[in-house]
């Protein structure tokens, strides 16, 4: 039965080429065709059993960074540790991404000169670092938590208020 | 208004659906026009440009200021030019043209950039954060609001609180609040600017910055060489009159600009101690980190205390992105979720301490021309005043706070949120004890249609 959920999401991330084409926005065309894919191949596979979301850890300031308490919802399916892991590691890329530093100041100034032209035509730094997080947790979708049944979603998806991690049953059942 | 599913940042996802019309004519196949977020974008905006350009649904004031920008610098240009390169050096055009198209960038940049809103919560999203909550009260008695709920947080060794949005059904995140007029939560929300017609937030600041500053030095600019050009003119004993007769437009410049030129340079100088300090407009106005201790830079925990750095992380921080997502599109769904459903919005009651602030904000924003700020006034007030009637009944009823859906008009380009329609849904809408919105309503509209997804919405939120 785990091995129907795999074969789904290999198939998923095979078509993911082909979608790119339409969707003109990189950062947000993964996980909406994950999700669409998935949902529409699972109602035939398996059910989602239920999400978990991790909530926002505000204890450092209005920064991106999400709680790395581990929801007791996935005990039974995942390594603390791997979760811990996969957490820090996103909270570690969102604070490179806000980091306050020579290169950020750098582009402020730029654009302030340009009167705020130039992000018309250039890319943020914030918008590299969603790209490299994008790729980062499609990278754990696929080695990590797929094979587990488990689905995580690009917080950017959720307008950064949440990690959302979909649980799907472990046995496919027919649609409703 | 159209099928969702929980990837869809809109709460209307749950219960909602595309009405007949829309679902026929915009065939969610592959071959049918895929739309984009935008247009179904639950809060008080407009969007142009397929998405590209956001502004508040009330402009405002914008077209006023605009167009006092053009036509001052128009008459500056037209006018005034000439005689002082004639007279004085072929500088003050350049410098006049540099300062105005800076004025006219940054204006329109803060006009039309999304300042920082935080799409509404999912769904399941909201269910979980309500299982979370424990409330006992809300159980026994379903006919009036929960007191609101807050959640303390320690940040910097401050105590801050979290409050509940009942509209968007998050907690808000630090310095986020609810803005009435957009209906929207804006991270870092400074205030709601009825003369640029949008919120200024977290990520137009900067730019609403560098227009107050930039037009305080356009204004005082032309304010200096239109004085020039008529004291040049009046010389050799013409007389001023005699001079304001040869050239009135410049007397009218003379007149906007003695205006403008006080009332901005306050707004700088207030902004420029606002950035310099790491506060917002919000923030001072309520006083949050002033008023009990004298010592302010440690009251505020976001403040870096340190003045240069204050304002490079806040005019020079990095840019964070859009979090709607405006043109990105809605996943085709082969069958719609059950009907939209008219659920009852909350509207501007919901934090009453931001219109308060609104309404002083826009006194001090709108200063001494006594039109504008007449109209200016009544800005806010319309809207609250239309709210409020609809808000007395969606109070009694609903406690989680849904929004008014419209179902009538199928092919709506851009989502037109109407208050007053919502009273008439309220019967439909009981207030969910259980925290959902709930399954009534779905199950009242749905045999509308037949849908795949409705048993399994259903089954879902029984998981609840």
């Amino acid at each position: 039965m785990t091995i129907y959920i795999v074969n789904i999401f290999l198939f998923l991330f095979k078509s993911i080429d082909e979608y790119r084409n339409e969707n003109p926005n990189p950062v947000f065309f993964l996980n909406s065709l994950l999700q669409t894919h998935s949902l529409q191949d699972l109602r035939q596979q398996a059910a989602i059993a239920s999400k978990v979301f991790v909530q926002r850890d505000y204890t450092s300031g209005t920064i991106c960074k999400f709680q790395t308490k581990f929801p007791t919802e996935l005990e039974t399916r995942i390594d603390k540790q791997q979760f811990e892991e996969t957490i820090q590691t996103l909270n570690n890329l969102y604070a490179e991404a806000e980091k306050l530093g020579g290169k950020s100041y750098l582009e402020g100034c730029l654009a302030c000169l340009t009167a705020y032209t130039i992000f018309l035509c250039m890319e943020t730094h914030y918008e590299k670092v969603l790209k490299n997080i994008a790729k980062y947790i499609q990278e754990q979708n696929e080695k990590v938590y797929a094979p587990l049944g488990l689905l995580l979603t690009d917080p950017i998806e959720r307008g950064l208020r949440v990690v959302e991690i979909t649980i799907f049953e472990d046995r496919s059942i027919g649609s409703r | 208004m159209k099928s969702r599913e929980y990837k869809q940042i809109e709460p209307r996802a749950l219960p909602a659906s595309a009405p007949p019309a829309p679902a026929a004519g915009k065939e969610q196949a592959q071959g049918g026009r895929a739309r984009r977020k935008w247009e179904v974008f639950p809060g008080n905006n407009r969007f142009y440009c397929d998405g590209r350009v956001m502004v508040a649904r009330e402009t405002g004031a914008l077209p006023v200021t605009l167009g006092l920008v053009l036509v001052t610098s128009g008459c500056f240009f037209i006018f005034d030019c000439p005689f002082l390169v004639q007279h004085l050096t072929g500088c003050i055009p350049v410098i006049g043209g540099v300062l105005f198209a800076f004025v006219l960038a940054s204006l329109l940049r803060t006009s039309f950039t999304d300042p920082g809103i935080l799409p509404r919560a999912t769904p399941e999203e909201a269910a979980d954060i309500e299982k979370q909550i424990d409330n006992p009260g809300s159980s026994s008695s379903s006919s009036y609001r929960p007191p609101p709920r807050t959640k303390e947080v320690v940040i910097n060794q401050q105590v801050v609180k979290l409050k509940y949005c009942f509209t968007c059904k998050i907690f808000r995140p630090p310095r986020t609040s609810h803005c009435s007029l957009c209906d929207n939560c804006v991270e870092r929300f400074d205030h709601h600017c009825p003369w640029v017609g949008n919120c200024v937030g977290k990520r137009n600041y900067r730019f609403f910055y560098c227009f107050i500053v930039s037009l305080s030095f356009l204004t005082a600019f032309i304010f200096g060489c239109v004085s020039a050009h008529l004291a040049l003119r009046s010389k050799d004993g013409k007389g001023l009159i005699f001079a304001v007769q040869e050239s009135p437009a410049s007397a009218v410049e003379l007149v906007i600009c003695f205006f403008s030129v006080w009332s901005i340079l306050g707004l700088s100088g207030f902004h420029t101690y606002l950035v310099a300090s790491n506060r917002t407009t919000n923030e001072d106005i309520k006083g949050s980190w002033s008023g009990k201790s004298g010592a302010e830079e440690t009251g505020n925990p976001y403040s870096y205390n340190n003045v240069f750095k204050n304002c490079c992380a806040v005019l020079c921080g990095p840019m964070p992105p859009s979090l709607i997502d405006r043109r990105g599109f809605l996943p085709t769904e082969d069958a719609p979720l059950s009907t939209a459903v008219e659920i009852v919005e909350m509207p501007a009651s919901k934090n009453d301490v931001n219109m308060c602030t609104q309404g002083t904000k826009d006194l001090l924003e709108s200063p001494s021309v006594s039109p504008i700020l007449s109209a200016s006034c009544p800005q806010a007030k319309p809207q609250m005043v239309s709210s409020a009637p609809p808000d007395s009944v969606p109070a009694a009823t609903s406690s989680q706070g849904g929004r008014g859906h419209r179902s009538s008009p199928p092919d709506k380009r851009r989502p037109r949120r109407s208050r007053k329609r919502s009273a008439s849904h309220n019967p439909a809408y009981i207030a969910p004890g259980s925290g959902l919105p709930p399954p009534l309503p779905t199950q009242a509209t749905s045999s509308r249609r037949s849908s795949r997804k409705e048993p399994r919405r259903s089954s879902f939120t029984s998981l609840q």
